[in-house]
């Protein structure tokens, strides 16, 4: 994996892994959860309080993080597990957690060179929003922002330089 | 075919009613369903069960599915038991890895129950 010869930047490159992170997620979606995303029209959204974090280590280091409200994630849960889950419990958080993990997996399997060479770290689920969080060096990030069941979604790379 | 009796290792336990479900809406069906949440509680479970099948993820705390399978090859009364990994690791290397351990499938997440049938209908219909 190269991400900053030639003349292609990391910002660049960034952009391009976000269309296969893009791929990722609406491929984990209709698979294990049986549902479609879509794209949000509307920016400056808030997607919620909920996100879920996976960490990447290697030759790629960063961060894989999805945000959506508690709703959401309950509607997630419900879809995945085929049983109604209505209060943001455990297993709402759990089953996020697990979308996150699938979709960094996706996306490192289709980025060439770093399926062998990249790896994740356990999934987190943060709920609130007041909080900042900071990552040692500097690091560029970009995202997509999605509907699921009319609720807006962002799947966000990180990624450290 | 007959019923089956499966053990699902995950450290997650929504992956683990996640991979019972996908059982089932693959036609798998289940007469009984035990399940751990390391290869550590695995091999303890299997001290008194006895499972047609086993599906296990690989990156787990206290033992690894790797290091489970590795052992389970050394339990007389569980060595014949069809082991299908089930991960989001898969890089051509790890499913090398797997089957050299003695894995007998290998399935990526995320996946269908379409997916689960092909790997594992073949295992249970044995």
């Amino acid at each position: 994996m190269t991400h900053n010869t030639g003349s292609t930047t990391l910002a660049e490159t960034l952009q391009q892994w976000v269309v296969l992170l893009e791929i990722a997620a609406k491929e984990v979606f209709q698979m294990m959860v049986g549902g479609e995303l879509h794209a949000c029209t509307t920016e400056d959204t808030d997607c919620g309080d909920v996100t879920a974090m996976v960490g990447l280590a290697g030759e790629l280091c960063g961060l894989i993080t999805i945000r959506c409200s508690g709703d959401c994630a309950c509607q997630i849960a419900s879809a995945m597990l085929g049983m109604t889950i209505d209060t943001l419990d455990g297993g709402a958080l759990d089953a996020l957690g697990e979308i996150c993990n699938m979709v960094a997996g996706n996306f490192k399997a289709k980025v060439s060179g770093l399926a062998d060479s990249c790896v994740l770290s356990v999934p987190t689920v943060i709920r609130g929003s007041d909080y900042e969080w900071h990552a040692v060096g500097e690091g560029v990030s970009a995202d997509v922002l999605q509907t699921y069941n009319g609720c807006p979604l962002r799947v966000k790379l990180t990624v450290h330089q | 075919m007959s019923k089956v009796r499966a053990l699902i290792v995950d450290d997650s336990g929504v992956m683990r009613k996640i991979v019972e479900r996908s059982l089932r809406q693959a036609g798998i069906d289940l007469s009984e369903v035990w399940e751990a949440a390391n290869g550590l509680e695995a091999l303890a479970l299997l001290q008194g069960k006895t499972p047609d099948l086993i599906l296990s993820d690989i990156n787990m705390p206290t033992m690894d599915g790797l290091e489970f399978v590795r052992q389970l090859r050394g339990v007389e009364s569980a060595r014949g038991i069809p082991v299908v990994m089930i991960t989001t690791e898969g890089s051509e290397s790890r499913v090398v890895e797997a089957l050299s351990c003695g894995a007998r499938g290998y399935i990526r997440k995320p996946f269908t129950p379409e997916q689960i049938k092909q790997h594992v209908l073949p295992l249970v219909k044995q």
